[in-house]
């Protein structure tokens, strides 16, 4: 995983609750293997019914073109836990989301792609969203991991919290399955003690065959 | 000191706690799908990882398969890759698969139950949001991202932090024609798209014990709705009658062990949960939901809500559902003329759903300009519902009958409503455009469902049937 440590970026506001996957990333745009995932981000609200570009919707707008971090509301991810919704974000160079909140698969799946994900508390996030707005993507902000800032135009840093064991993993880009294989003695260790007080739990055979 | 049973199932999975402070926690059983799986072989083998437990691992074709009787990998043609895939990668790592053809083939939450691969107590795991559908037999499920399960193949544990705990207490009996989904759809509405986020909800409560073992996954498979990380009901008898006898739960003497550890699978008395919540079943009428998220959820009879009446911070929101639903405020569901009648799905797919709705269907017709179609859980099912005659129920009435699979859920096969279509629906998403662009989705429970395709519009299936003696 491509280790995160700053990132720096237009901020784009898309202030709204409840923004689920089917939005982020619509079944019907991955109909093959590898679809383009930069253009699925987003691709019903980015179109008007005639097929033509929306020039409404915030990733549309010229300022936003380019954007690099995300500025939304709470339960932010819900729905679907396709990672193809994660995806798009990077393949957007969308490295960081700022919300109220996120829904726990979609946050999992960001941690797993070194995408921050930011949950801002009040009266920050509604002061950083007021901000953003304002800004309108004049100029870009910084987000720097290491030190849990955002500093930008038009204010004064702004500090975050991320739970450190989240942080770690993001600095050091991590491997997640290397980090678990350093307990592959327990795992085993585990699997034999089960076998042995719960033995339908380690074997699921075919009675039938 | 009391423990809660979410805790139970946790602390006898817990193999290790990482350095990172992420708990390990060991997967019984991963049951995988080919929307997703195939990124994760190519991920496993990108860095020369095997799969480490196929014996514990299972493939099934759903999101992406037809449902026109005699498909193939080609009939919807955007699903061939993901197929082939799925197949080739399940074949180069030892797992077996339940492909498009397989007697046993169906929806992942639907097939691993009934086949008993999930048993109570125990952990499971699918790359797909509805994975706690399996809670209905008290097995602890966790939705996954593509990375997620690359990692649960690699090491068969996940990497996890500690949920929080809900109980959530259905009291009462359920009216007639009304069901598990009617309540889980009150509960949803009652707490909100994301009331359970963090938590593992454990149902319990008269009501819960009452239902049978699919109706608890309807319940436990809405879990997700709320936000919850997971959602389950502790087993009882009916639970282990329901699982002995399936292929790949244990047989003979292991079967009596395990009837003996599950028989003592349950929460504590005393034991603390970081939330409560209590619904009060009796009285509760058929629900359906009027907006575009799961929590916009009305009684049959109930009327829309007036924007200007609703709490400011909800108001932008109901406006703009409103709109996408083509509902003026204060509109009477009831009546609503319907295009579409989807019956299936993950959360309604199973024979006694299909039964409930063949027993308002029976003997009457679908009406004129609608399209209604069912979509069993499983071959498994379609086959038990076709030795009951249920399917020449359905086709006689004008039902088209499809081949098991995801269909209408989240239209990965192709089935999808045509733009400004009113669907009626028993999924579990009523997101804009999730069931085709700008298709109106209301969700409700398969007999609700049956009575609006009959009827023409949204129906209280309480008027269409006599009252039950």
């Amino acid at each position: 995983m491509q280790p995160f440590t700053r990132h720096t970026g237009i901020a784009v506001p898309l202030i709204k609750d409840d923004i689920n996957t089917d939005q982020i990333a619509p079944v019907q745009s991955m109909r093959q293997l590898k679809p383009d995932y930069r253009a699925l981000l987003f691709t019903r609200a980015r179109r008007r019914d005639d097929g033509s570009e929306d020039p409404d919707f915030v990733l549309n707008k010229p300022q936003f073109k380019e954007p690099g971090i995300l500025v939304t509301g709470h339960n932010f991810g819900a729905g679907s836990s396709r990672e193809a919704a994660v995806w798009g974000m990077l393949a957007n160079n969308i490295r960081v989301i700022v919300a109220r909140s996120f829904a726990d698969i979609y946050r999992e799946n960001c941690l797993q792609n070194g995408l921050l994900p930011i949950v801002l508390a009040m009266p920050e996030a509604a002061a950083f969203e007021q901000r953003v707005v304002a800004v309108n993507g004049a100029a870009p902000f910084t987000v720097d991991l290491e030190s849990q800032r955002i500093t930008g135009p038009a204010g004064t840093d702004i500090a975050f919290d991320l739970p450190a064991a989240d942080r770690m993993r993001l600095l050091e880009g991590l491997d997640d399955i290397g980090l678990t294989l350093k307990h592959a003695d327990e795992i085993v260790n585990w699997e034999r003690r089960i076998a042995a007080d719960q033995p339908w739990l380690q074997t699921a055979a075919d009675s039938r065959s | 000191m009391p423990t809660t049973l979410f805790d139970k199932i946790w602390d006898a999975h817990l193999v290790a706690r990482r350095a990172d402070g992420r708990d390990l926690v060991y997967i019984d059983r991963h049951v995988l799908h080919e929307l997703h799986a195939p990124h994760a072989f190519e991920q496993l083998e990108k860095q020369n990882r095997p799969v480490r437990r196929p014996d514990l691992t299972f493939s099934m074709q759903d999101h992406t398969v037809a449902t026109k009787p005699g498909r193939d990998d080609g009939t919807n043609p955007s699903g061939t890759a993901f197929l082939k895939a799925m197949r080739e990668g399940s074949r180069r790592n030892g797992i077996r698969l339940f492909d498009i053809d397989d007697p046993e083939q169906g929806i992942s939450h639907v097939v691993a139950p009934e086949l008993g691969m999930v048993l109570p107590g125990a952990t499971h795991a699918v790359p797909d949001s509805h994975a706690s559908t399996v809670g209905g037999l008290g097995a602890l499920a966790f939705g996954c991202g593509t990375t997620e399960l690359a990692h649960i193949l690699a090491t068969q544990v996940m990497a996890l932090r500690r949920p929080k705990r809900m109980l959530i207490r259905l009291e009462g009996r359920l009216g007639p024609y009304v069901t598990a989904k009617d309540v889980a759809l009150r509960i949803i509405a009652e707490l909100g798209v994301a009331g359970a986020r963090g938590h593992v909800v454990e149902y319990a409560g008269d009501a819960v014990r009452a239902m049978p073992i699919e109706s608890r996954m309807t319940l436990c498979n809405l879990n997700i709705e709320m936000g919850g990380r997971s959602g389950f009901v502790a087993p009882d008898d009916s639970t282990l009658s329901w699982i002995a006898g399936r292929p790949f739960a244990p047989q003979g003497p292991m079967w009596d062990r395990a009837l003996a550890h599950w028989r003592m699978l349950k929460s504590d008395d005393g034991a603390v949960f970081d939330r409560e919540h209590v619904l009060d079943c009796s009285g509760l009428e058929p629900q359906i939901t009027w907006g575009t998220d799961p929590s916009q959820v009305l009684g049959i009879s109930g009327r829309v809500p007036d924007p200007s009446a609703v709490d400011p911070s909800r108001r932008a929101a109901t406006e703009s559902a409103l709109a996408y639903m083509g509902l003026a405020p204060g509109t009477t569901l009831a009546g609503l003329p319907v295009d579409r009648v989807f019956i299936g799905s993950c959360t309604n797919s199973r024979l006694p759903d299909l039964q409930a709705a063949a027993d308002v269907v029976r003997g009457r017709q679908v009406a004129a300009g609608v399209l209604a179609m069912v979509v069993p859980g499983s071959t498994s099912v379609k086959r038990a519902a076709e030795a009951a005659g249920l399917d020449r129920v359905f086709r006689d009435a004008g039902f088209f009958w499809g081949e098991s699979g995801c269909s209408m859920c989240a239209g990965g096969n192709g089935d999808r409503g045509e733009p400004g279509e009113r669907c009626v629906s028993t999924t579990n998403r009523n997101f804009e455009h999730r069931q085709g662009a700008k298709v109106r989705t209301h969700l409700v429970s398969p007999a609700t469902a049956a009575a609006s395709a009959l009827a023409g519009h949204i129906a209280d299936v309480r008027h269409v049937m006599p009252r039950p003696a």
